[in-house]
């Protein structure tokens, strides 16, 4: 299939477009990051290091009760304390009190009530950060303590139970405490026929625990208040236009009046998707009329943003003898928490992508998202396609062992390919390789058993086996992942680009919206901008409100979609140069390109330089990217052409158990994915490690524990993520099929590899065990003293 | 918040004596983050760094005195030899950068019952001693009478620890401890032992399995009097598969363990035994090749 690329990234054959420009560090290079040796060396200004003349300090006061009624807020002790500016709760709010991704359903300061551990009731700024915190200690807030909604049947059952929120004030497709629901019915559903019709039924009953997006940098801004009333906020945030619609109501301002800029963000992952410290900071500033900065510390922040939703997934699937998929019978309930966040449209991924990358006749598939009081859930790397990818996936490693299949070739033998209907009704039509990418991760060899030394073995240093024990898995799974945002959602991006002369020199200057999270979104914008222009200096602008909306860094979308914008800004400026050069010299020429700083014909070679052609003066425009529209998905059986583009990514996980003491070692996790065009290779390859270690933290250790409402870890001293001892070596296969639709034929990379790895860690730990395993995170106590059954 | 920064160790015990309530920081391991948690508010700070006894080591051949302050990369380093029960749990000890700062004389200030320095201490013999220090004088206080309490210790308000007195080791020492990953990660529990054939007794230690570190005393009894019935001291014979489990049994049986947000109590229980078991069997085998090595 292709050369071996740099890092062992493949190329593909399929390759769609030919690149005008085979610029060294443009589209296609591994080109270098320009954040990159200032974050290595420590010296990247991040969100928390923002600083103002004169600023004060902001904090919030949190709730310590997961249902409470407040029967009153006494603010004075605050306020009398020295050095306290202000002190405000919901009664301080100039415009509306609630705000939310898509539904509105979230107060700013909790109004008379609260609904989870955490939630904000007052916020004080202060002239220093111990001050307000003392002041924020110093509120008495009287609480009458309610039971709170915490379980399936509890939120189910309202009549029992009771609401997390009032029913008049459900909004969208809401009801009771069901926050969103969407049914998907494909062949005529699964009716006592089809049933019939399976020769193998398997089923199963999955639970997935509440992941956290777990990034480094935590939540933090400054925000200034301006001359004109409006507010000029600095903050680490995924999608600046979305934040300012959702914060200009509350403040009582037009959007124009809340100008914001992005500040360096220390990683994101979703979790910086919803608003935190944004209105707070603002609200505050507004009052005092001084900059007002607010830091989360650690602990805050496992407050302060939502979470990957648990779920509860209960799944039938109905084969026939020689392994073809007959049905698929499912229901998928997530906990959504006490807010909606961006529940509906991880219910609409969950329920559209929820029996995986295969094609099968009929399906019955209900997902839904409940309110409770949880913390609340919302968007998270993967987006509900992992929660079903770990299920869907434990399905077919019960499917092969019923029908004594191997597991892949079972796989394979129902995988979905270009032109395969999805249970959606949408037909793929582009490349889907999913056969293949599994068979590229079977091939691999396998690693050799692990040796003397300790750190090889599970427990690693803590010397808890000197190979008792240990026992290895091999495990298999793949996944399937939406790009861009689906169901008939108006997604664009936007990006200015100016060619100048600087020092001579042509140079292009790239502005958009789009939020730099560590994905390297700024590297790929100025590779696209040297290949459509030619040019080898490219400034990026830093990314605010001055420019139009760029969609949100997420969803996998943003190569794709400002990548989009960039290069359709960049062939108009092409376009506005050409132009000046027939209107001064009377070209005629229809082949022309930029390379090297020139005007260059095909025929008649080198016309004119940039610099030349531009005078002392500069050419810039402004476009919009759109992706092909989609559907809403039809409420009652979800068929619509609902996804602008699918990625996949296969996994093969090696692990040592020691099965004595349930402890795990992933050995190797190799992944196999088709990127259609790999933009940056490096990139895409730490984008797959990066999503595979978080899928693997889900596979063994990452969970937000939460018992009646109550967050019991909020800390990295409990919250464990992976370190670099439980990251394996990690073989990346990159796959290169140009999909027809999307700019450079690039396929939305940064998800795919966070669902299978889960999936295949664990059938990896089953095939080392024999143990049924249907929960996540697996926990030691799992695979010994409290084992499922064998299976 | 004061910091005070005393340069010699009589002036450190002065200060303590003066201020009670200043909290000696060491490493800071712990200190700072109680203080970053907004755990603790102390009205001032005994910095020991300036106090250089506290940063070394000394051994007479039997007992080596070491000080609260050096950092576990150096007792790794450098103690392997004379206190391989200790340098293993040191190993363990958080990551390379906790390593570098975090001390033995910290871990018992702290006195958590998942400090990992408790379990090889109380496995490695009568004779472990913590040195406390006061302008009142010198007090040797025996490491089983250390631990009174969930991060409370035997240590008087005016006192400061300067060193701990551990014998050097006669006999194989094992540590094993259980994380839910591979590096950085505090005790579900752990479990040290350690083979006195000087004396032909047996230690134990048990971390993150009560309310403070302690030994499992009748386990230790009982392997005792098991390698002793059957003149294994003497053969260095294969253990029976019987005593072993009966030991790891015995050492589950001391604990007392609770369900929390790292395992559950029954984990904790299952997971002694294992490593009682297996840490036996790897002390047993060094136990015999040391045999066979003094008879060639
Ligand atoms: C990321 C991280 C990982 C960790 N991992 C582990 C681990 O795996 N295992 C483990 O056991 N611990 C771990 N710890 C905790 C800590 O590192 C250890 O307890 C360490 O031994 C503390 O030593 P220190 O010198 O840093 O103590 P400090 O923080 O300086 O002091 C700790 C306590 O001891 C008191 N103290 C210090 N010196 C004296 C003295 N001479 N006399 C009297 N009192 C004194 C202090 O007042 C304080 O109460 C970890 C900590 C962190 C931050």
């Amino acid at each position: 299939m292709g050369a071996p690329g740099p890092r062992g990234v493949l190329r593909g054959e399929k390759n769609l477009e030919k690149i005008t420009t085979d610029h060294p560090h443009g589209v296609g290079a591994s080109a270098a990051r320009p954040d990159g040796i200032l974050k290595v060396r420590g010296e990247f200004a991040y969100s928390s290091d923002l600083w103002a003349e004169d600023m004060l300090w902001g904090t919030a006061l949190r709730a310590p009760h997961a249902r409470a009624r407040i029967r009153s807020v006494d603010v004075s002790a605050a306020l009398a304390l020295p050095g306290v500016h202000a002190v405000l709760t919901h009664e301080d709010v100039p415009g509306r009190r609630t705000y939310g991704l898509e539904i509105e359903d979230q107060p700013v300061l909790a109004v008379d009530q609260v609904r989870y551990h955490g939630e904000p009731v007052a916020v004080v700024a202060a002239d220093h950060p111990e001050t307000a915190r003392r002041a924020a200690a110093a509120i008495a807030v009287d609480y009458e303590v309610l039971e709170p909604i915490c379980t399936e049947e509890q939120a189910l059952d309202p009549a029992r139970y009771g609401y997390v929120h009032a029913p008049a004030e459900y909004r969208g497709k809401a009801a009771g405490n069901v926050l969103h629901r969407q049914r998907v019915v494909s062949g005529g559903g699964v009716t006592d026929a089809v049933r019939a019709r399976a020769d193998v039924v398997v089923r199963g009953e999955y639970r997935v625990g509440m992941q956290d997006q777990a990034f480094l940098g935590p939540e933090s801004g400054l925000a200034v208040p301006a001359e004109d009333g409006g507010v000029d906020l600095y903050v680490a945030t995924q999608w600046l236009h979305v934040d300012r619609r959702q914060m200009a109501p509350v403040l009582g301002l037009p959007e124009e009046k809340v100008r914001i800029s992005l500040a360096g963000v220390g990683g994101a992952f979703g979790g910086r998707e919803d608003l935190s410290m944004q209105i707070h900071a603002c609200l505050l500033a507004q009052r005092t009329g001084r900059p007002v900065k607010v830091v989360y510390g650690r602990e805050e922040s496992f407050f302060g943003h939502v979470h990957r939703h648990p779920a509860t997934l209960r799944y039938e699937h109905g084969a026939t003898r020689d392994g073809r998929l007959v049905y698929v019978d499912a229901r998928i309930v997530l906990d959504g928490g006490a807010y909606a966040s961006s529940s509906p449209a991880v219910v609409g991924n969950a329920a559209s992508l929820g029996v995986g990358p295969y094609e099968v006749p009929h399906v019955s598939m209900e997902a839904l998202a409940l309110y409770t009081n949880n913390p609340p859930c919302g968007a998270m790397r993967g987006f509900g396609a992992v929660q079903a990818c770990f299920a869907y996936e434990s399905q077919l490693d019960r499917l092969a062992a019923a029908l004594d299949m191997d597991p892949v070739e079972l796989r394979q033998r129902n995988a979905v390919r270009e032109g395969s209907l999805m249970p959606t009704g949408q037909r793929i039509d582009s490349p889907a390789p999913v056969a293949e990418l599994l068979r590229r991760v079977k091939a691999l060899p396998l690693p050799p058993a692990a040796g003397p030394d300790v750190r090889e073995l599970p427990g690693a240093l803590s010397n808890s086996t000197h190979g008792e024990g240990v026992v290895r898995g091999v495990g298999y799974a793949v996944g399937i992942k939406n790009v861009g945002f689906s169901e008939g959602f108006d997604d664009y991006s936007t990006a200015r680009v100016r060619l100048e002369v600087i020092g001579g020199e042509p140079a292009a200057m790239v502005h958009t919206a789009a939020a730099e999270v560590g994905q390297g979104g700024v590297t790929v914008h100025g590779q696209i901008a040297r290949t459509e222009l030619g040019v080898e200096r490219v400034t990026i602008h830093p990314a605010d409100t001055g420019v139009g909306s760029a969609g949100s860094t997420s969803a996998s979308r943003q190569t794709y979609m400002t990548g989009g914008a960039v290069r359709l800004a960049c062939e108009a400026v092409r376009e506005a140069l050409f132009a000046r050069g027939r209107a001064r010299y009377g070209w005629t020429h229809d082949d022309l390109s930029l390379a090297g700083g020139k005007v260059v014909s095909a025929a008649d070679g080198v016309l004119a330089g940039v610099a030349e052609l531009l005078g002392g003066e500069y050419v810039e425009e402004t476009r919009v990217y759109r992706h092909r529209p989609t559907q809403p998905l039809h409420p009652e059986t979800g068929q619509g052409f609902g996804h602008v583009q699918y990625s996949f990514c296969a996994h093969r996980a090696v692990v040592d158990v020691d099965v004595e003491l349930g402890l795990v070692r992933v050995v190797e996790l190799a992944a196999a994915q088709d990127v259609g065009r790999a933009v940056n290779p490096s990139a895409v390859v730490g984008q797959i490690h990066g999503g595979s270690v978080q899928g693997l933290g889900l596979a063994v250790m990452e969970e937000i524990q939460v018992s009646e409402g109550k967050v019991r870890n909020p800390s990295f001293t409990d919250y464990l993520i992976p370190t670099i001892l439980d990251t394996p070596p990690q073989p990346v296969d990159v796959l290169e099929l140009a999909d027809p639709h999307a700019p450079y034929g690039l396929r939305g990379a940064g998800e795919a590899p966070t669902l299978s790895s889960t999936p295949a860690v664990v059938s990896a730990i089953r095939a080392a065990t024999g143990l049924t395993l249907d929960r996540v995170p697996v926990r030691p106590e799992h695979l010994t003293v409290q084992r499922p059954p064998t299976g | 918040m004061e910091f005070l920064r005393p340069a010699t160790w009589d002036e450190a015990l002065t200060l303590k004596a003066e201020l009670p309530q200043a909290v000696p920081i060491a490493g800071g391991t712990d200190v700072m983050v109680e203080l970053n948690f907004d755990r603790r508010r102390p009205p001032a700070l005994l910095d020991l760094g300036g106090v250089a006894e506290l940063g070394g080591w000394e051994s007479d051949g039997a007992v080596v005195r070491l000080g609260a302050s050096v950092p576990y990369t150096r007792i790794i380093e450098e103690l392997s030899g004379p206190l391989p029960g200790l340098a293993l749990a040191a190993r363990t000890v958080g990551s390379p950068q906790i390593r570098n700062r975090g001390s033995v004389g910290g871990n018992l200030g702290a006195a958590s019952p998942a400090g990992d320095s408790h379990p090889p201490l109380l496995a490695a013999g009568r004779g472990v001693q913590v040195e406390a220090a006061s302008v009142r004088g010198t007090r040797l206080i025996p490491i089983d009478a250390f631990y009174l309490g969930v991060k409370r210790h035997a240590l008087e308000p005016d006192e400061l620890i300067r060193a701990v007195r551990i014998p050097v080791a006669d006999g194989p020492q094992q540590f094993s401890k259980i994380g839910t990953r591979n590096a950085m990660v505090i005790a579900v529990c752990a479990f040290a032992l350690a083979l006195h054939p000087d004396d032909r007794t047996v230690g134990t230690g048990l971390g993150s399995a009560a309310p403070t570190p302690r030994r499992a005393v009748e386990a230790e009894e009982f392997l005792a009097g098991a390698l002793a019935e059957g003149g294994l001291w003497e053969s260095g014979g294969a253990l029976d598969g019987a005593v072993a489990r009966r030991f790891g049994e015995l050492v589950a049986a001391a604990a007392s363990p609770i369900d929390d947000v790292r395992g559950s109590a029954q984990y904790r229980r299952h997971a002694l035994a294992v490593m009682a078991r297996r840490t036996l069997a790897w002390c047993w085998a060094e136990y015999g090749e040391r045999l066979e090595r003094s008879a060639a």
